[in-house]
């Protein structure tokens, strides 16, 4: 299928849940409280089939301004993509986890809340997954300040030299 | 041999024992690296494994933000130290595309040799470790002895064993060196019957096969629900691989096959169907090399004509190719700048290794290390 027809598909099951249906974009981007219902059909539907999550990206849209997840599915029966964009506020926002949809989620949702602080409500495992668990901060956030140190570590900041 | 759970030993009159947590790791040699697992265990048998990762995390994604473009390809290298090559090329093409830049044909077919050559050296590694794994401490001296030769060439060319920093955006670091399709013919025409020897010592020695045939065995819609890749998921018999079902550079131009596990020695999907591929993938990547050297053009530009200074345009990218160990991906927003906005690499071992707690759980500690052999991890691109 191609990505319009996807978007279109998506669209006209899940009218409230789509943000923007640009068709420029080669994204569709949803609203987080519809997503685990979109999930289930992007995976369950038989002319969808998304069956395979490739790639599961956090990203922050400057300081001050929101995060985001970006999921990267792919069908292997029918061999189409989509890219699906949730975006949520920077403090307090929640994205319900796909990780009983696809397993790779799991841990990449994890990764994406060690990196960048958003929640996945409903996730079987919620913890930090590359950083000890008591680190401070999402270091991949824009404003994120490195801390002079680390159980008594510290951190080199005077960088004369290195570039 | 089977797998035990808690009823059926009760059925058995097994005395019912406390569980035990035991820590392996992170320093142990059968874990491929720092790698914690903490596993709790009935006995002998796993009930419950829980891998701890991290102790190898340099912050490649937040060092990303901060380097241009080209800086970034020596900190691939070191993401997956195994498959540097391979690491270098995908990232590159993934520049390129988003910048639509078209590259010279004779860089094709060099950075193509290059994977494939490195592809042979990360399965010699990992075939050799999983012998090792399984209790044979020999076979691993026979593939690194033919590693070697490989890490000889790729010296020739570019002088790095290891981290080579050789496949730039937009071309590659040096020209092939004289009399370079010479060596690497001599290479594979002395390497193909060491394949013959490698069967005969490890493959189907009786003791690997039962150490391997039968144990861990993956369903092909676990292994696609969890985004198992490369010989991963191929061994559970699932025709994959991104070189052919989402071609990139030139790899549609060779005539190669793809192997998939068929359960010769137990089931499709256990160890020894994923150790199997890899030894099969090597005779193919030397199919491959052989018409890349045939087809190579004797002349031409290594540098396509790429802006001094490197800015993709505003847009975002994923981008996904075969490492030997799977799917590797790079996704990256562009705002622009000549440094990435945001990169995130999608590592494949980061993603098999996910899969040790759904096939290792019932079975005994020491096929859990053959299992994760079979799983061939690099703790480098798992915590980045």
């Amino acid at each position: 299928m191609e990505f319009s027809e996807v978007i279109r598909h998506v669209g006209s099951t899940f009218p409230e849940a789509v943000v923007s249906q640009d068709e420029g974009t080669h994204y569709l981007q949803i609203v987080p409280e519809q997503w685990r219902d979109v999930a289930l059909h992007l995976r369950d539907d038989s002319k969808l089939r998304f069956d395979a999550l490739m790639c599961l990206t956090g990203f922050d849209k400057g300081p001050g301004q929101s995060l985001g997840v970006i999921y990267s599915l792919h069908s292997m029966e029918h061999d189409h993509k989509l890219e699906v964009r949730i975006e949520v506020a920077r403090d307090g926002g929640a994205v319900p986890s796909a990780a009983h949809v696809w397993r790779t989620a799991d841990w990449h949702e994890r990764e994406a809340y060690d990196m960048f602080g958003i929640t996945f409500t409903d996730h079987p495992d919620h913890r930090r997954m590359l950083l000890p668990d008591d680190w401070i901060g999402h270091p991949l956030r824009k404003d994120y300040e490195t801390p002079d140190d680390y159980r008594g570590i510290p951190v080199p900041k005077d960088k004369r030299g290195w570039e | 041999m089977t797998t035990f759970d808690q009823a059926q030993l009760k059925n058995f009159g097994v005395v019912e024992a406390e569980e035990m947590t035991i820590h392996m790791g992170p320093q142990h040699p059968s874990t491929h690296g720092v790698l914690r697992l903490k596993i709790r265990t009935d006995g002998e048998i796993v009930s419950h494994i829980e891998p701890h990762i991290g102790y190898l995390h340099r912050c490649f994604e937040k060092h990303c933000e901060n380097l241009t473009y080209e800086q970034v390809i020596p900190y691939t290298d070191r993401c997956d130290y195994l498959a540097s090559m391979n690491n270098n090329h995908i990232y590159a093409l993934a520049v390129e595309k988003l910048m639509g830049i078209e590259i010279p044909e004779r860089v094709e077919y060099i950075r193509v040799i290059m994977a494939e050559l490195q592809r042979i050296a990360s399965h010699l590694m990992a075939v050799g470790a999983h012998g090792l794994d399984a209790g044979g401490i020999t076979p691993i001296t026979y593939t690194f002895r033919d590693r070697e030769r490989i890490l000889d060439l790729f010296e020739y060319t570019c002088g790095a064993r290891l981290l080579y920093n050789y496949i730039w955006i937009g071309g590659v670091s040096h020209d092939l060196p004289p009399n370079f399709v010479q060596y690497a013919r001599e290479f594979l025409d002395y390497f193909e019957p060491k394949i013959t020897e490698y069967n005969r010592l490890l493959t189907y020695n009786k003791i690997f096969i039962e150490r391997t045939a039968d144990i861990g065995v993956l369903t092909p819609e676990v292994a696609i629900n969890y985004g198992g890749s490369g010989p991963v998921l191929r061994g559970s018999g699932i025709q994959w691989d991104l070189r052919r079902n989402d071609a990139y550079s030139i790899y549609d131009r060779f005539d190669f096959e793809i192997p998939i596990g068929r359960g010769e020695m137990g089931t499709v999907g256990d160890s020894w169907d994923r150790y199997f591929v890899r030894v099969r993938e090597m005779e193919e990547s030397v199919k491959i090399i052989r018409q890349a050297l045939e087809q190579l053009p004797k002349e031409g530009d290594v540098h396509a004509a790429v802006p001094k200074k490197i800015r993709p345009p505003e847009g975002s990218i994923y981008f996904r190719g075969e490492n030997p160990r799977g799917e590797l991906g790079y996704y990256i927003i562009s705002d622009g700048s000549p440094k990435p906005y945001r990169l995130k690499m999608r590592s494949p071992a980061f993603v098999n290794l996910s899969l040790i707690s759904e096939i290792a759980t019932g079975w005994m500690i020491a096929d859990m290390i053959a299992i994760l052999g079979s799983l061939d991890i690099v703790l480098g691109e798992i915590d980045r």
